[in-house]
């Protein structure tokens, strides 16, 4: 080694160790891909993802980046407008110089950008998005979905529910398409497994506006013995009050749609429902035993001093899923990075995930639970980890449900 | 018959916080003429800063003043916006200050993000109304007997303010006559400062007793301002009583609309509001508008004219400039372009019907977003080719404007508009909820340009063509003798009439001609996208074309596209740093201040001043 590689080398460590990145992601340029996401318009659930991703990223470079190269994300705001996203998506893969695109939590935003994906061949990633209509009645061979879908977790909590006597069911879902999805599929799994039940109520409040008072009252007046939610965010803190104070989940088991996810229960605090059975995250009760999970949360809580939700597992496993596929198609070509995500293998914190060549959709699962009191603040408890691939409809239903290719 | 009780006391207690917010609003409009769109967020701060108190405050007491001291504060800062960002702007053009408000909200957006973070915020229940009484064996919380008991005594409160007091007898001769009340000596600034202040208070006050039924999050802000709006022209722009009544009827009527339609919940105020507006075109309780009330304040518009050899010779670089760009710039700024000019003959379409028909619309993406759907369900559903599907986008925008500007045309002014806000949420609810046709919010996709323009250099001149020329024939109407009879009809109907103009019917045709643009921009946004969303319909669409059209400057014929141009590329450029709503909200306002005539507005007057331009008395 001569004096100025060495001094180089020197330089370059120092360099390295300002920026927390190891030598060996350091030859080449990096990999850059685009993250296209409503920091602003959602950020209580884009920020964690987004520190999901960082954690990701250095734990992927320290260990020697992806074919030798750094990973790196460049992460834009589109304001939650479809439109917006698009003019990005366009910006990023023609003059910004990325390979493929991720992101997304709206699933319209998703599915502007899936479109605009296929049209163009580039690989899209839709991380956190939910809509069924993305891998099956939209979909395309260039959009690729990681989180478990809409249909998969009511498939689950439908599961639950077949095994009580409950009969009569009332629903509560926001009135737009996921709520009106995650509505369709809980009703189509349930009468499948157990055919005599009764739906005896619907309500539909609009999204973050609604008359919680109301409808709690509207749904006692229908005399369910069960009820599935599916409202989040300040909808289900509201509706969880109102319903709380009037008595209304009294001697009723509710299933909530992701009511586990600290993202909605966290904000709860002491109010948080008890015995609702929710599809969620609960990080706080792992131990050794759950593999890769506890190692996850410790780092996590390590680096950000904060606790992980569910979107921090999403955006975490999302640039795992990326550095796996690129380092399988060994190239940064589109063409490439597509064939590589069909039937990928991908170890991340909650067990193996397959991306499954019949739709494209991971085989992510969910964590299914009931809620509880505990030091003041909501969790998950008797839990159990569902993997997704067993809650899918068949092969020959899901290419029903798929666009020929 | 207990639940109906039950049900018409939940109604009740939630007509509460939503009187609160409206009168305050209703108030800020009847004196200052200010259409405050940054109302919502004074409610979001209060929220958040009553959320705030009550952690500091224990108890009973701690509660209650935790509520008074938040509509305390949130008055305050109504204030130092009135002072530090209206006051500039009051002898701007009627309807100027809503663009200062505008950049208002999006600044106290990212300062609440920084000052509270994005979690939502669970409000704390009101100690000692923690539990439900029963009324006929029906649960009704505590805390809702509460609000009931509250709003009425609020209520009676500012009615004996307004009608009993010296301030109020100021405060209604300035909602009357605001000159004339000046005149009298009155110093009227601080008569300004003053309603703001109890405005914003109010809305604070309505924020922070929201509380225990909700809480604080940072979406809350957009979310009441529908219905604020509403409420508030129900019940008649400037009319507490008509705001205490209209916010009663439209809660109770929620609640009935929950139970036993449930899926109305989107549309349900606005239908009732239509018809309200169709039987009472001035709100329930509301007066007729006193004519001249809505005479131009500040300078008087100049007659147009045909642009000089210099402006000429400026555009037609600048065009030359724009043709060129596929040559000269890489991908991305042709369909940064292309984006920019869809959007500004989106704009000019709404400048025209603004600036020369003085036709305030508040639901112009109405059309805009109705073209795009146009096009793309005739591609979904019949297989339609672009060309075709780009000629049919306008044209059914062009009819969807003729129905909705037949019923809209009967009301003017304030009222005018927030019958187009309700159509245009009519339709924006029909495109979302009629999900086995429209695709609900999941939208229509893989809607491209046919094979020979799929390219973006080929569709940046298709675009570029049709917007361009979009624009020109916006101009050119303005000066043929249709844009005549329009300023006519604008600037004083009964002359008008008086020489034999039909006003109504150039009204209407205006309104149609501005539709047709827009439905224009959106087929060829549609295509650009090759996907179509509900939000292209959203009010929030409306107000940035509202937006840009004054920002650019109302009484110039060049305000829309200039406006839409430099909205878009600041929002383009700002977007990419992390506090941008904070930054741009900041140019805005600053932009506001500095050039109350809008952006050409002021150039003009600059250009007259160094000498660069001719000014008016000089060409005669």
């Amino acid at each position: 080694m001569t004096r100025t590689t060495l001094f180089a080398t020197l330089a370059g460590a120092v360099a390295l160790g300002l920026t927390g990145l190891s030598a060996a992601a350091q030859s080449g340029e990096p990999i850059k891909v685009g993250e296209i996401n409503h920091y602003k318009r959602l950020a209580a659930f884009a920020e964690p993802y987004k520190k999901g991703i960082e954690l990701a990223l250095e734990e992927i470079n320290a260990e020697g980046g992806v074919m030798g190269r750094p990973l790196e994300f460049i992460f834009r705001d589109d304001q939650g407008d479809p439109g917006e996203a698009i003019k990005i998506a366009e910006e990023l893969m023609t003059s910004e110089g990325t390979v493929m695109i991720t992101g997304s939590i709206l699933s319209n935003v998703g599915l502007a950008i899936s479109s605009v994906a296929a049209e163009k061949g580039w690989v899209y990633l839709a991380a956190e998005p939910l809509a069924d209509a993305l891998t099956w009645s939209q979909g395309n061979p260039w959009t690729f979905r990681l989180r478990t879908s809409t249909y998969m977790q009511a498939a689950m909590l439908a599961e639950q529910a077949a095994k009580t006597d409950a009969v009569k069911y009332a629903t509560i879902a926001p009135n737009y398409a996921y709520g009106k999805d995650a509505v369709a599929a809980f009703k189509e799994v349930l009468t499948k497994l157990k055919p005599e039940v009764e739906f005896v109520g619907e309500q539909w409040p609009a999204l973050f506006k609604i008359d919680a008072g109301a409808e709690v009252q509207a749904l006692e007046r229908s005399k369910p013995d069960a009820i599935y939610n599916v409202t989040f965010g300040p909808d289900l803190a509201k509706f969880v009050r109102e319903g709380t104070t009037r008595g209304l989940f009294e001697g009723r088991t509710v299933y909530g749609l992701l009511s586990g996810e600290p993202e909605y229960l966290e904000p709860l605090a002491d109010e948080a429902p008890e015995g609702w059975v929710v599809t969620g995250y609960p990080w706080y009760d792992f131990t050794d035993k759950d593999g890769a999970n506890k190692p996850f949360v410790d780092a996590y809580q390590a680096r950000y001093k904060e606790s992980p939700k569910l979107g921090s597992l999403v955006g975490y496993m999302t640039a795992e899923t990326v550095a796996a596929a690129i380092e399988k198609a060994g190239s940064t070509e589109s063409d490439a990075i597509r064939m590589a995500f069909e039937g990928l293998n991908v170890s991340t914190p909650v067990g193996e995930i397959t991306f499954r060549e019949i739709d494209n959709q991971a085989t992510m699962g969910a964590f299914v639970g009931k809620t509880m009191l505990k030091d003041g603040a909501g969790v998950m408890t008797d839990w159990t980890y569902l993997n997704g691939a067993d809650y899918l409809p068949s092969d020959e239903e899901v290419s029903k449900l798929r666009p020929a290719e | 018959m207990g639940l109906f009780i039950a049900q018409i006391l939940t109604g009740l207690a939630n007509a509460g916080a939503l009187f609160m917010v409206a009168s305050g609003l209703s108030l800020i409009f009847g004196v200052t003429r200010v259409v405050n769109f940054a109302h919502g967020s004074f409610y979001m701060l209060g929220a958040y800063v009553g959320y705030s108190l009550m952690q500091a405050l224990p108890g009973v007491a701690g509660f209650w003043g935790a509520i008074l001291l938040a509509g305390l504060i949130v008055g305050v800062i109504g204030v130092i916006v009135e002072i530090c960002v209206l006051r500039p702007v009051y002898r701007a053009p009627e309807l100027f200050q809503l663009v200062a408000t505008f950049g208002v909200i999006l600044v106290i957006q990212d300062l609440t993000l920084m000052i509270w973070g994005p979690q939502d915020l669970l409000g704390p229940r009101a100690p000692g109304l923690k539990g439900i009484i029963r009324i006929m064996g029906e649960p009704v919380p505590q805390y809702d007997i509460a609000l009931i008991a509250i709003t009425p005594f609020v209520a009676i409160g500012l009615w004996y303010l307004i009608t009993r007091t010296r301030v109020g007898t100021l405060v209604r001769a300035a909602t009357q006559d605001r000159e004339m009340v000046g005149a009298l000596g009155v110093n009227q600034s601080w008569l300004f400062t003053g309603v703001f202040f109890l405005g914003c208070a109010l809305a604070g006050l309505g924020g922070a007793l929201q509380l225990p039924k909700g809480g604080a999050d940072l979406l809350m802000d957009f979310s009441i301002l529908g219905a604020v709006f509403v409420v508030v022209v129900i019940g008649g722009m400037g009319s507490l009583p008509g705001a205490y009544l209209a916010a009663v009827i439209i809660s109770i009527l929620n609640v009935f609309g929950v139970t036993y339609a449930p899926q109305s919940t989107l549309v349900l105020m606005f239908v009732v509001m239509v018809v309200v507006l169709m039987i009472r075109p001035f709100g329930l309780l509301g007066k007729e508008e006193v004519a001249g009330e809505h005479g131009q304040t500040g300078e008087p518009e100049r007659p147009i004219k045909p642009a000089g050899p210099r402006i000429r010779l400026l555009v037609t670089t600048l065009l030359v400039i724009l043709a060129l760009l596929p040559l000269y710039s890489g991908n991305f700024a042709v369909v940064l372009v292309t984006d920019i000019m869809i959007f500004c003959l989106f704009a000019a379409s709404l400048h025209f019907m603004l600036g020369q028909g003085g036709l305030v619309s508040f639901g112009h993406a109405a059309f805009f977003g109705g073209g795009a759907y146009a096009a793309a369900l005739l591609v979904t559903y019949a297989s339609t080719p672009m060309e075709l599907a780009l000629v049919l986008a306008p044209v059914s925008a062009g009819l969807a404007a003729i129905v909705i500007g037949w019923v809209c045309l009967r009301s003017t002014g304030v009222y005018f508009a927030m019958l187009t806000l309700a159509f245009g949420q009519l339709l924006w609810s029909l495109a979302f909820q009629w999900g086995d046709v429209t695709g609900g919010d999941d939208g229509l996709v893989n809607i491209w340009p046919s094979a020979w323009a799929s390219d973006n250099t080929v569709y940046y001149y298709l675009a570029f063509t049709l917007c361009v020329g979009g624009i020109l024939l916006l101009r050119q109407a303005a000066h043929a003798p249709f844009g005549y009879a329009l300023r006519a009809a604008r600037d004083s109907t009964r002359q008008a009439e008086a020489t034999g103009i039909n006003t109504k019917r150039v009204q209407w045709v205006a309104f149609t001609f501005a539709g047709t643009m827009a439905g224009l921009a959106g087929g060829l946004f549609v295509f650009s996208k090759g996907s179509i969303f509900p939000n292209e319909l959203e009010t929030a669409r409306s107000f940035d074309a509202l937006i840009v059209v004054f920002l650019g400057g109302v009484k110039t014929l060049s305000g829309g596209w200039v406006g839409g141009a430099f909205f878009e590329g600041a929002k383009d450029y700002l977007t990419r740093f992390e506090y941008w709503r904070l930054t741009l909200g900041l140019l805005i306002i600053f932009v506001v201040i500095l050039g109350p005539e809008g952006i050409v507005g002021s150039l003009r007057k600059a250009g007259e001043r160094i000498g660069l331009l001719k000014t008016p008395e000089d060409a005669t």
